[in-house]
């Protein structure tokens, strides 16, 4: 296993995630958490798959790892070590700081002993979530310490450095990074790894117990502590003034991934300028920036998202009674919108500048291409769940969805997802929903948002009457991330054995009267499951079991067994289009002639389009 | 290094793409050349269209500005199209010749346009070369090494800052022994593929 190797001063190639890891490899880190999300995951990955690689030679990894059942609790976990005096690490999508926010705002009245990295993966541009917030607002909401990296290797090294500012300070700190640092693989050089301190040691203190009056007495803390973080911004190796060109007055603010947009797109433009890359942009260098502004005539703030340095230094400035023109977002230059890339920088770049744009995009092609919009996989149980669910509901059902493979089922043919907001949303809004409309609801989500936020709104539709049918769709992973355990598998993110939470029993503590537990693959008992379920005045659960077909056939193939695929007799087959139009598995395509078709390399042998088509056309065809 | 190289590698999920990116990463730094590469994770991954950049030399950031591709490396043909923007005149458009039909078109509602009509247009926007990967991986002993092949032909494509024998060397390490023949042989025939 590469990522471990102690050997300063090699180099080799690693994710952006997977160089967080090893910085926190680097400081002995005693403790890791997180929730699963994209763009965060892999952090969590690599401490699991070096977790598991010990702990079947018997070895003691040198640190505790687990995917908590949510956010809140992966910080309180890593929050309460690192109280105790060890170093932790709790990784996150950016949404899952939302979640983690009520720990998060009072966590950092108390502060630490030990370092806390608390990482957030934003997502700009939404490439795979529900919104593109910008947690740099949690560092100036919560008042915490943050670091922005620009490549792999820097956050591998802002992490590293993060943990001793964060002992500096006793407080935790925020990494945050966006996309195209979490999904970049580039080079990083090892440095030493530290030894963990492994026994924590939490000494009792009035302090850490946040009642009115000690809050009132730490809230001036944690502003003592900004200050003290300020001196620390100030000398920061990570802040830094680059020269493009030849001296001049135009300075270029920027942080993160934008910082090497910036710097590439100057030096194609041929561009005489000074860029201040802040890389500890919370709290800000003050003197640094205001020596800065001092220095310029023309500043442009280079930021994705939110104007978050942008005001600052407009704020710095007026301090300062420097008149200094600004290029921004609020001068139109930027967008407040999505992430940027070399040719955003370079178009605003060249009419600042009025010099020519240098990239030019070829001319789209006039040819229509087909799109690709993401769907669920041939073999996912989801599509059958969804499947029996049409089949039993009457017209004008609504269909709240949640976070998870199954916000796919909002494509064509099934068209079951109509609202989604956040993890856990489904049963909430479905009660919404069934107040405020006479229509019957179905909603869903999966085992993991189940376990996650999932819950309390199960007890809230109970404890009200609530009339919906909520059903969970329980695949025995978190599967849309990346195959993750959660509370219901049996056994945790250091491959040890663990006690499975059966969600039905979890469903019947919380008062649920009535429960269907059905295979989806059994279309007819799933349907009968679901007219039953509608017909239950009151809140009924359907509790859909199958797993996830990715993982079942991996299984398979480890132990030695066959995937069959099928195929379709078209001697049989009456071209009803029941499979492609109803069903709509991506495996079915459409042959000449309007013949109906497998893609053999797609099928994943459920063999659920044999049970529904109408003609018994569909049949296991050969080992595959 | 003081050059720039720039790669767009394409196709569809499932098919090599991120895999074969992170092979072209990793022999970059075998060769100490500078390298970014980025990648698609989670949602825009299940059977969507994936891009991946890789950026090598004097380079600091993955993303590849537009009309600046050195090569276009598409694992099928009509993903190349969809790239198109950041080609040149000069851009070497390598791609694999089997259509991967997406379910929008296997319902019926959207088309697929007539192949001949993706290559002659792609042939407009840069230098073509077509690989038949799947026949030429099924030459060397397992169409799984379709985007071995396709490596192979960007390696023989005289535009990478590093001998193909980085490539081939991550290449093998990757895979277990009884299949290191299959994948080199399945490289050479790609290399073989593009020289004219």
């Amino acid at each position: 296993m590469e990522i471990i190797k102690d050997k300063p001063g090699e180099k080799i190639l690693l994710l952006g995630n997977e160089a967080i890891t090893r910085g926190a490899l680097e400081a002995g880190v005693d403790v890791a958490t997180a929730y699963p999300g994209t763009p965060a995951s892999e952090i969590a990955d690599t401490f699991s798959a070096i977790a598991k690689y010990f702990i079947k030679q018997k070895k003691d990894p040198g640190f505790y790892f687990e995917y908590s059942i949510n956010e809140k609790v992966a910080l309180e976990i890593a929050g309460a070590a690192a109280i105790s005096g060890l170093r932790a690490i709790t990784s996150m999508k950016h949404v899952g700081l939302n979640v983690a926010s009520d720990t998060f705002m009072t966590y950092m009245y108390i502060g630490c002993r030990g370092g806390h990295l608390i990482v957030t993966a934003d997502d700009p541009y939404c490439h795979s979530s529900q919104n593109e917030q910008d947690n740099r607002y949690y560092a100036l909401f919560g008042g915490a310490p943050m670091l922005e990296p620009s490549t792999p290797n820097e956050a591998k090294e802002m992490t590293r450095i993060g943990f001793e500012i964060s002992e500096k300070l006793q407080s935790p700190i925020l990494l945050r990074t966006t996309t195209r640092l979490n999904h970049v693989r580039s080079s990083i050089e090892f440095k030493k790894m530290q030894k963990p301190r492994r026994i924590g040691n939490f000494e009792k203190n009035p302090m850490w117990v946040t009642t009115p009056d000690i809050a009132r007495a730490r809230h001036p803390e944690l502003l003592k502590m900004l200050k003290k973080a300020e001196e620390i911004s100030e000398k920061s190796e990570f802040n830094k003034i680059i020269n493009i060109g030849k001296p001049s007055d135009w300075g270029i603010v920027t942080s993160g991934v934008s910082f090497n947009y910036v710097k590439e797109v100057a030096e194609d433009l041929k561009l005489d300028v000074r860029i201040l890359k802040l890389g500890m942009s919370n709290p800000l260098p003050k003197k640094m920036c205001k020596n800065f502004i001092k220095s310029c005539k023309n500043i442009i703030v280079v930021e994705e998202l939110e104007p978050i340095l942008e005001n600052q230094f407009k704020v710095i400035a007026y301090e300062l009674g420097e008149k200094v023109k600004f290029y921004d977002k609020s001068s139109g230059h930027f967008s407040r919108l999505f992430e940027y890339n070399p040719d955003i920088v370079a178009e605003a770049f060249s009419k600042i500048f009025k010099v020519k744009n240098p990239y030019v995009a070829a001319k789209t092609s006039d040819i229509k291409l087909p799109s690709r919009p993401p769907a669920l996989c041939p073999g996912c149980p989801h599509r059958a769940t969804y499947y029996a669910a049409k089949k039993a509901q009457p017209k004008d059902v609504i269909h709240p969805t949640d976070i998870g493979c199954y916000t796919l089922g909002r494509a064509k043919p099934l068209e079951m997802a109509d609202l989604l907001l956040c993890m856990g949303s489904n049963a909430g809004t479905a009660c919404g929903l069934a107040v405020a409309t006479d229509k019957k609801i179905i909603s869903f989500m999966g085992d993991s948002t189940f376990f996650h936020s999932g819950i309390p709104p199960v007890v809230n539709a109970v404890h009200h009457n609530h009339d919906v049918v909520i059903t969970i769709l329980d695949n025995r992973t978190t599967a849309m991330t990346g195959h993750h355990p959660h509370p219901g598998t049996d056994f945790d993110g250091m491959g040890r054995p663990a006690k499975k939470i059966i969600v039905e029993d979890v469903c019947k503590g919380c008062g649920v009267e009535h429960i269907e537990v059905v295979d989806p693959n059994s279309i007819k008992d799933t349907t009968e499951a679901f007219k039953r379920a509608l017909n239950f005045k009151g809140t009924s659960v359907v509790v859909s079991k199958s797993p996830c077909i990715l993982l079942e056939n991996r299984d398979k193939i480890k132990r030695g067994e066959k995937i069959l695929v099928y195929q379709i007799d078209q001697g049989k087959c009456q071209r009803c289009k029941t499979c492609i139009g109803r069903f709509g598995c991506p495996a079915i395509y459409f042959g000449k002639d309007e013949s109906i078709l497998i893609d053999e390399q797609q099928c994943n042998g459920c063999g659920n389009c044999a049970t529904i088509c109408p003609f018994g056309a569909i049949h296991v065809k050969e080992e595959k | 290094m003081k050059e720039k190289i720039n790669i767009t590698l394409t196709g569809v999920g499932g098919q090599g793409v991120v895999t074969a990116a992170n092979i072209l990463g990793k022999a970059a730094v075998r060769a100490d050349v500078n390298v970014f590469v980025s990648e698609v994770h989670g949602m825009a991954q299940r059977g969507g269209s994936v891009n991946c950049t890789v950026r090598l030399g004097d380079v600091s950031g993955p993303l590849i500005p537009n009309g600046s591709a050195n090569a276009i490396l598409s694992m099928e043909p009509s993903e190349a199209l969809r790239y198109i923007q950041y080609t040149n005149k000069k851009t070497k458009i390598i791609t694999d010749i089997v259509p991967v039909i997406p379910f929008t078109v296997a319902t019926g509602d959207e088309k697929y346009p007539e192949l001949e009509k993706i290559f002659n247009e792609l042939e407009k926007y840069g230098e073509l070369y077509k690989v038949d990967a799947a026949k030429l991986a099924n030459e060397a002993g397992a169409l799984i090494t379709r985007n071995i092949v396709m490596l192979g032909a960007l390696a023989g494509a005289d535009i990478l800052p590093f001998k193909p024998d980085f490539l081939l060397g991550v290449i093998l390490e990757s895979v277990p022994n009884k299949y290191k023949d299959i994948n080199k042989k399945a490289f050479e025939l790609g290399i073989k593929s593009i020289k004219k």
